[in-house]
C-alpha cells in the first residue's frame, strides 16, 4: 500500500487529498469534499495529464511561434516534448491550427500552432 | 488648429475588454466608430499569454491567450470594426475629446459622443516595494519577462527567483522551467497564494519550485547583473523576522506583485477613481463620473478571468450604444453599493434603478481575506436581498454577485456587501 | 597619442572638457563607467545651491556660488532643463535659528543674494505642507534645480562637436610619466598624452597618488540615500526644503525635481567601498524618517525608487583645482563633492584657463556652437506635436507611456554626439523607463531599438556597464542547454 497527498486543482479550495494506491491502481481517495475532487486524484495518481504550450523560433520572423499540444499529454512526457520542440523549424506563413509537430514524442498528440505567424 | 474628427464612439484599447465593448456596440447599430490601440496588433495582453486556460465560461473550451484574442478578432473584422492599431491616446478631455499620435494618421484629435476606455492595467515595479540593494540588471516584472520570452523569443536570464505567487508569476515560473532556466523559488508575503491551485500544482509542484508562503524578498544583490536575493521570513504583521534570512544564488528576480489599473488618461479627464479599485468608479451601465466615458476590463478593476473582461465589456458596449441612440432610459432612483466587513472593491460602485427593471445587476469584489464556510450577503436597509454561501472565498478569486430582477426591484437603498458566518 | 587625457566623465570632467575643446589641443576624456556621469554625477540632489554654507575663502565657496552664477545661461545654451525655484533652511528650535544667522552671515560673505529668515507667516505661505513646528527658515532665493546627468550629457556633447573624444568602459589602472609624456595602463590597453588631468571623483584619491602627488589627499567615500517619488499632481513644495547642516553635508533635503518628481535624501554615511551605491533598509527608515520632520505628510508608497550616490569628500573638506603638486603637465579636480555639480561650470572656466596658460595652449579660430536639443515631446503643445509627427512619423509611435517619450526621441538619443549605447543611457538621455512602470512596458522596445542603430544583436544590450546583461540567448538555444551559464 503507498500513499499519495496531493491538492485538488478543481476550484479555490484546494483540498489536500490522501490517495491510497496498491499496484499502480487506486484503492481509496480521502479528504475530497465533492466528487470532482475524487476524479481528479484518481487520474493524476494514475495517469497524469498535462497540456504543454510553448514558443518556438520561426526563421524569418522577429517573433516566435507560439504552439501548444493539441491534447493533453502524459506528464512524464512534458520534458522530452520541449527537447522536441527545440528541433522543429516550422516555416511561413502559419495559420492558427496547423501541425507544428505531429505525433510528439509518440503520444499520438499534435502540436499546433495557436497563432497566424506572416 | 487642424480639423476635428467626430465619432459616435470611441474604444481606447484593442485588448479583451475594447474588442468586446466594440463588438457589443456595432451589434446594437454603432457604425461611426473606431478602437485605438497602441500596439501593432489587436489582442492586448493575451497575445503573449500563450498558455491555456482561456475561455472555459465563454466558449465552454479552453484557449490559449492568443486563440482566445484571434476570436475577438476575427469578429471585429468580420463585422468591419475600424480597429486602428499603433495609436497611442495622449490625452483625454471631460468633453470627450481625444488626442492621439500614430506614424501613419499623425496626431489626431476626435471627438467622440461616447468613449469607452480599456487601456488594461499594468504591473506595481520595484519601485513600489521599496526593496533596498543595488539597481543592477537581472530584475524584471513577470510581464516584461513574458514579453521577452514570447513575444521576443529571447531568455531574460537562466536562475530565477520569483517575487509574489500571482498567476502570472506562477505561469512564469513554469515558462522559464520549459525553456530551459532553473526556477529556484517562488516568494510570496502573505500566508496564501492568489494564485490559482491549477496554477500551484502545474507551474510549481510539477517542476518541484518551492512556494514560499509569508516570506519576501529583504535585499538585491549584485552590481552589473544580479548575482543573488536574500529572502526572509515575515510575520502575520508582514513585517520582516530578524534573522530569518535565506539566499539564493540567482541572475533572475521576476516580480507578480500586484496590477494597477492603468488610469492616467481617466485621470487626465477628471473621472472619479476608487482609492481601492484604483479604477474608475463606475454605475451598473459601466458610466463613470463624467457622462459618455465608459471603463471595462482591467482598467475599471483587476479581473482573474478575461471571460468577465468579456462579459463586462459586452455590458458596456450596450450601454454606450443606447446612450448614443439616445435610449438610455431615466433612473428613478440611485443607490450606492458599499463595501461591509471582509469585502473589498465592489464593482458598480452606483446603481442606477428603475421600478420595472427586468434586467439583473451583477456585482463584483475580492474578498479581503481567505474565508471557508461563509456567506456573503448584500443587503438593504437591514433587509438581506441575496445570500450566497460558499465553501471558500478567497482574494485570489473574483467573488461574484448577481442580483436577479426581482431582487433588483426591491432596491430601495444604499446596498451593503458584506461576509458572515455561513 | 593625446595632448590631454582626461580621466573621469561626470560633471567635472565634461565642464572641463567642454571649456578645453577651444584650444587647439586633442582631448580624450576615459572613464570607467558605461556611460558619461556614472558617478555622483548621476545620483545626487541635482541641486545649484546659492552657496551660502561652504565656509568662506574656500574654493568651495568661490566655485559654487560663481558656478551657481552660470547656470541659468548656461543650461539655455545647451538646452538643459533648469529652475531657480528657490530653496529655504528650515529651523526647528532657537538653537536651529542660531545656526540660520550663521548661515545667512556666511551666504553674504560668499556673495550670495536675497538671502534673509523668513519668519513663520511667510514661510508657510509660501510652503503650506511644511511642519507647523518650523520656527524661522532662512529663504535663498538664487538656490536653483537641474538634471545633473543631462547637464553632463550636454557638456560633453558640446565636447565632443569640437572634437573631444569620448571613451567609456576604460578604467585607468596605472599612469607613469616617462620623457615628457604620460603613459597609462588601462582596461583598454595603453593610453599616452602629454598633460594628464584627474577628475575621477571617487577614484580621484588613487589617481592622485599614481600621478605622483606630494600633496596627501585622502578620499572619504560618503554614501547618500534618496527616495524618488512618483511626479504628484501638485508638487508638496515648490522650494528645495533643507534642513540645518550637519558636519556630515548639508542635511536632509524635500525637494521638487526639474521633472515634477519629489526627491527625498541623502543620507550621509562613510563606506570602505567607492562604487557600493547599494540602499539599505535602514538608511532608507532613517530618509523617510527625517523627511517627516520637514513634512509629516511624507509617504512612500508613491516611490518610482530608491537609489544611492556616492559623494568624494576629501579629509580637508575643500575641493583641491589646480597642478598635482609634485608632478608635471598635470593637473586635477579633486574632492569635487556636494557643491561640485553647482561648481562644475566654473571648475572647468578656472581649472581650463589655469591649464591653458601653463601649458601654452592656444585658441581654436573656431569654437563651435552646441547642437540644440529638440524639445522634449512631453513639454510639446497639441501644435508642436502634430509638426513633430508630420516631421518624423517615428514621433508617432510613443515608446514610455509614463514619460511619453517617442521612438524618434529614442533614436535621437543614441545619435546624440555621446549618444546612449545601453538602456540606462537611454533612460537617462530620454526618460525613458524613469516613469512609474520603470521601464516594464517599454525596455523591451528601448533593447530592440538600440539593437538596430547600434547594429548588433538584442543580446549583446546591456543595461549599463558590460557585465550587466539584460537577455541570455535565445528560446532555442536555451532549451538546448547552451544558453550563458
Amino acid at each position: 500500500m503507498e500513499e499519495k497527498i496531493i491538492t485538488c486543482i478543481n476550484c479555490p479550495m484546494g483540498c489536500r487529498m490522501t490517495v491510497s494506491m496498491e499496484n499502480g491502481e487506486v484503492r481509496s481517495v480521502t479528504g475530497n469534499t465533492c466528487k470532482r475532487g475524487e476524479t481528479y486524484a484518481k487520474q493524476e495518481c494514475t495517469m497524469p495529464l498535462r497540456m504543454v504550450t510553448a514558443v518556438v523560433p520561426v526563421d524569418g520572423s522577429p517573433m516566435p511561434l507560439s504552439v501548444k499540444t493539441e491534447k493533453p499529454i502524459p506528464k512524464a512526457s512534458i520534458h522530452d516534448c520541449m527537447r522536441a520542440l527545440a528541433d522543429v523549424h516550422p516555416s511561413l506563413p502559419i495559420r492558427e491550427k496547423d501541425v507544428v509537430l505531429a505525433d510528439v514524442c509518440g503520444t499520438g498528440v499534435n502540436i499546433i500552432a495557436t497563432r497566424n505567424l506572416g | 488648429m487642424s480639423e476635428i474628427l467626430h465619432k459616435q464612439l470611441v474604444i481606447i484599447g484593442g485588448g479583451p475588454a475594447g474588442l468586446a465593448a466594440a463588438i457589443a456596440a456595432w451589434e446594437d447599430g454603432i457604425r461611426n466608430m473606431v478602437v485605438l490601440e497602441r500596439e501593432d496588433t489587436a489582442g492586448g495582453i493575451l497575445r503573449q499569454c500563450i498558455h491555456n486556460g482561456f475561455g472555459l465560461h465563454r466558449f465552454g473550451e479552453e484557449l490559449t491567450g492568443p486563440e482566445y484574442a484571434q476570436r475577438d478578432i476575427d469578429r471585429a473584422a468580420e463585422l468591419g470594426i475600424p480597429v486602428q492599431c499603433s495609436t497611442t491616446v495622449l490625452s483625454l478631455s471631460r468633453e470627450r475629446q481625444i488626442t492621439c499620435i500614430s506614424p501613419e494618421f499623425g496626431l489626431q484629435v476626435i471627438e467622440a459622443e461616447a468613449v469607452i476606455l480599456a487601456m488594461g492595467c499594468r504591473e506595481r515595479p520595484r519601485g513600489a516595494l521599496g526593496t533596498p540593494g543595488t539597481r543592477c540588471a537581472g530584475i524584471y516584472t513577470a510581464g516584461t519577462a513574458q514579453k521577452f520570452v514570447n513575444l521576443e523569443g529571447l531568455m531574460p536570464g537562466k536562475r530565477v527567483v520569483i517575487l509574489g505567487s500571482g498567476d502570472i508569476g506562477l505561469i512564469m515560473a513554469r515558462r522559464m522551467t520549459l525553456q530551459g532556466a532553473k526556477v529556484l523559488a517562488c516568494v510570496e508575503l502573505m500566508p496564501y497564494s492568489s494564485g490559482l491551485n491549477r496554477n500551484i500544482v502545474q507551474c510549481l509542484q510539477d517542476y518541484d519550485i518551492p512556494l514560499y508562503l509569508s516570506h519576501t524578498v529583504t535585499r538585491i544583490e549584485g552590481r552589473d547583473r544580479l548575482t543573488g536575493v536574500e529572502v526572509s521570513q515575515v510575520g502575520p504583521d508582514r513585517k520582516v523576522i530578524p534573522g530569518t534570512q535565506m539566499h539564493f544564488d540567482c541572475d533572475t528576480l521576476l516580480l507578480s506583485v500586484g496590477l494597477i489599473p492603468e488610469n492616467e488618461l481617466s485621470r487626465g479627464a477628471g473621472v472619479e477613481l476608487s482609492p481601492v479599485t484604483s479604477g474608475a468608479e463606475v454605475d451598473d451601465s459601466f458610466e463613470t463620473s463624467i457622462p459618455g466615458i465608459y471603463a471595462c476590463g482591467n482598467v475599471l478593476h483587476v479581473h482573474d478571468l478575461v471571460d468577465y473582461v468579456s462579459e463586462e465589456s459586452f455590458r458596456a458596449g450596450h450601454a454606450a450604444a443606447r446612450r448614443i441612440q439616445g435610449s438610455q432610459r431615466k433612473e428613478d432612483l440611485t443607490v450606492k453599493v458599499r463595501d461591509g466587513s471582509g469585502v473589498r472593491g465592489t464593482v458598480p460602485q452606483i446603481l442606477k434603478l428603475r421600478k420595472d427593471s427586468e434586467e439583473s445587476v451583477r456585482l463584483m469584489f475580492r474578498p479581503a481575506a481567505v474565508y471557508k464556510n461563509m456567506a456573503c450577503v448584500v443587503e438593504c436597509g437591514g433587509e438581506v436581498l441575496m445570500r450566497k454561501r460558499a465553501m471558500i472565498f478567497t482574494p485570489g478569486e473574483m467573488a461574484v454577485m448577481d442580483l436577479k430582477p426581482d431582487m433588483v426591484r426591491k432596491i430601495n437603498g444604499d446596498l451593503l456587501v458584506r461576509m458572515e458566518e455561513a | 597619442m593625446q595632448d590631454i587625457i582626461i580621466v573621469g566623465a561626470g560633471v567635472t570632467g565634461c565642464a572641463l572638457a567642454r571649456v578645453l575643446s577651444r584650444y587647439e589641443a586633442s582631448v580624450k576624456v576615459l572613464d570607467e563607467g558605461a556611460d558619461l556621469a556614472e558617478g555622483a554625477s548621476k545620483a545626487n540632489s541635482g541641486i545649484v545651491h546659492a552657496g551660502y554654507d561652504a565656509v568662506p575663502g574656500t574654493m568651495k565657496a568661490r566655485m559654487n556660488v560663481e558656478g551657481a552664477r552660470m547656470y541659468p545661461e548656461l543650461c539655455r545654451e545647451l538646452g538643459v532643463p533648469y529652475r531657480m525655484n528657490g530653496a529655504m533652511v528650515v529651523a526647528f528650535s532657537e538653537t536651529d535659528r542660531k545656526t540660520l544667522e550663521e548661515l545667512l552671515e556666511q551666504g553674504i560673505r560668499n556673495g550670495v543674494h536675497g538671502l534673509r529668515i523668513l519668519e513663520k507667516d511667510e514661510m508657510f505661505a509660501l510652503e503650506k505642507q511644511l511642519n507647523p513646528e518650523a520656527v524661522c527658515a532662512l529663504y535663498v532665493p538664487e538656490s536653483g534645480i537641474t538634471s545633473p546627468y543631462e547637464m553632463t550629457f550636454a557638456l560633453a556633447d558640446h565636447a565632443a562637436v569640437n572634437g573631444v573624444v569620448f571613451q567609456m568602459n576604460t578604467h585607468v589602472r596605472s599612469v607613469k610619466y616617462q620623457e615628457g609624456l604620460w603613459h597609462l595602463e588601462t582596461s583598454q590597453g595603453p593610453e599616452t598624452c602629454r598633460i594628464l588631468v584627474n577628475c575621477s571623483g571617487g577614484d580621484s584619491g588613487r589617481l592622485h597618488g599614481e600621478m605622483g602627488g606630494t600633496r596627501e589627499v585622502e578620499i572619504i567615500h560618503r554614501r547618500g540615500q534618496y527616495y524618488l517619488l512618483d511626479r504628484p499632481e501638485v508638487l508638496p513644495f515648490d522650494h528645495t526644503m533643507f534642513q540645518c547642516p550637519t558636519v556630515m553635508g548639508k542635511g536632509v533635503l524635500v525637494a521638487p525635481t526639474v521633472h515634477g518628481n519629489v526627491l527625498l535624501g541623502p543620507t550621509a554615511e562613510d563606506i570602505d567601498d567607492r562604487l557600493n551605491t547599494e540602499t539599505t533598509q535602514e538608511g532608507l527608515d532613517r530618509i523617510l524618517k527625517a523627511c517627516r520632520l520637514t513634512w509629516p505628510g511624507v509617504q512612500v508608497r508613491t516611490a518610482v525608487t530608491n537609489f544611492s550616490g556616492i559623494r568624494a569628500h576629501e579629509k580637508q573638506g575643500d575641493f583641491i583645482i589646480g597642478p598635482v603638486d609634485g608632478a608635471e603637465h598635470a593637473w586635477e579636480a579633486v574632492g569635487m563633492e556636494s557643491p561640485g555639480l553647482s561648481a562644475a561650470p566654473a571648475v572647468g572656466e578656472y581649472l581650463g584657463a589655469m591649464l591653458a596658460e601653463a601649458e601654452g595652449l592656444t585658441k581654436k579660430a573656431e569654437w563651435k556652437k552646441p547642437i540644440p536639443l529638440p524639445r522634449p515631446f512631453h513639454e510639446m503643445s497639441t501644435e508642436e506635436r502634430r509638426e513633430a509627427v508630420e516631421k518624423d512619423p517615428l514621433n508617432g509611435r510613443l515608446i514610455c507611456r509614463c514619460e511619453v517619450v517617442t521612438e524618434a526621441e529614442i533614436r535621437a538619443a543614441i545619435r546624440r554626439p555621446v549618444g546612449a549605447t545601453t538602456v540606462d543611457g537611454v533612460k537617462r538621455r530620454t526618460r525613458a523607463g524613469m516613469g512609474r512602470c520603470q521601464g516594464g512596458f517599454c525596455s523591451p522596445r528601448v533593447v530592440e531599438i538600440l539593437s538596430e542603430e547600434l547594429g548588433v544583436p538584442m543580446t549583446d544590450i546591456r543595461k549599463d556597464s558590460p557585465d550587466s546583461w539584460l537577455l541570455c540567448g535565445d528560446i532555442r538555444e536555451a532549451l538546448k542547454g547552451e544558453a550563458r551559464a
